[in-house]
């Protein structure tokens, strides 16, 4: 994918949306790699016995899409500054996780040039699970 | 913010607001880099490749966004990092993660394997609430990451519910 540049993009834009969908392996790979070892992620009994319906996806998983999201939309000339989100609501294993992100403003200080963003997880019914905002930094055409 | 008189923040809860816990040491590390890009699901050939990172203008394979290194673990030694407020007696069964911000300060170079990072939580605030599922405690935290060179590579902002 090219290099995306400051001149280029306008508040309003829609950036590429990332498409996830979690196996119960992927969870797992998720636990080890973050080192968040709470059931509920992949022991269905013990997420059962607290209430829920069954197993739910990481919260910093999500948070984490989020960062690629906007790592491969920056691209290498580009810099994630702050990104993150809140968890809203709660994601299921094998069911489509869509990664979106919206410009909200632009800007050029001190020589570098910003772009602020809405960001967000959904379902595919559209209801946002992680509803967040982020700052990165892109080059400019100069 | 409602002082509610079956308020469950106590006074040595307050006194714990903005003081710092013992630092965690994380170590940054080219598999665990990998293992974290790999479970998020990350194509990047920064993350896995340690010649791609270099000819990018990395030291090494880049901590992809959110990985700041693995605590060291010692058997039977206390978890190193923070405990978001759940070392406190409180009287709500459920815990839920709230949300997560980061905040990168560029330096040099990206976080990378090899370096070693401390990392120092403290609990900024306590918020008391009454939502669809009761009383809950809302915990902020703020946790920031040190480098071995002793430049602040980064902020984590968290949020914990209890209820």
């Amino acid at each position: 994918m090219g290099q995306v540049y400051f001149e280029d993009v306008n508040t309003g834009d829609e950036i590429p949306q990332l498409r996830k969908n979690c196996s119960t392996q992927q969870l797992v790979l998720w636990a080890a790699g973050s080192g968040d070892f709470y059931q509920i992620h992949y022991d269905k009994d013990f997420a059962q016995s607290t209430g829920l319906k069954g197993l739910i996806v990481h919260g910093a998983l999500k948070n984490a899409f989020l960062g690629q999201l906007l790592h491969d939309w920056a691209g290498e000339a580009g810099s994630l500054r702050k990104f993150g989100c809140a968890y809203r609501g709660m994601d299921e294993p094998d069911q489509d996780i869509i990664c979106r992100g919206v410009i909200t403003k632009k800007y050029s200080e001190g020589g570098e040039h910003f772009i602020e963003l809405d960001v967000w997880t959904e379902k595919p019914d559209g209801t946002k699970t992680s509803p967040g905002t982020a700052l990165v930094t892109l080059p400019g055409r100069g | 913010m409602t002082q509610a008189q079956n308020s469950v923040v106590t006074d040595e809860m307050r006194a714990a607001i903005g003081v710092e816990g013992s630092p965690a040491t994380l170590e940054v590390e080219k598999t665990n880099c990998r293992m974290f890009a790999r479970a998020v699901g990350h194509t990047d050939p920064i993350y896995y490749d340690e010649a791609a990172a270099k000819a990018r203008g990395h030291r090494s394979i880049v901590a992809p966004p959110g990985f700041f290194g693995t605590p060291i673990f010692r058997p039977g030694a206390p978890p190193q990092g923070p405990t978001g407020g759940r070392g406190f007696n409180i009287p709500y069964k459920r815990v839920l993660n709230g949300g997560t911000d980061y905040e990168y300060f560029p330096d040099e170079d990206s976080v990378c394997a090899g370096d070693t990072i401390t990392a120092r939580t403290k609990i900024t605030a306590f918020e008391e609430t009454e939502g669809r599922l009761g009383p809950m405690l809302i915990t902020k935290r703020e946790t920031t990451y040190t480098n071995q060179r002793g430049k602040v590579v980064a902020k984590m902002y968290g949020t914990v519910i209890q209820y």
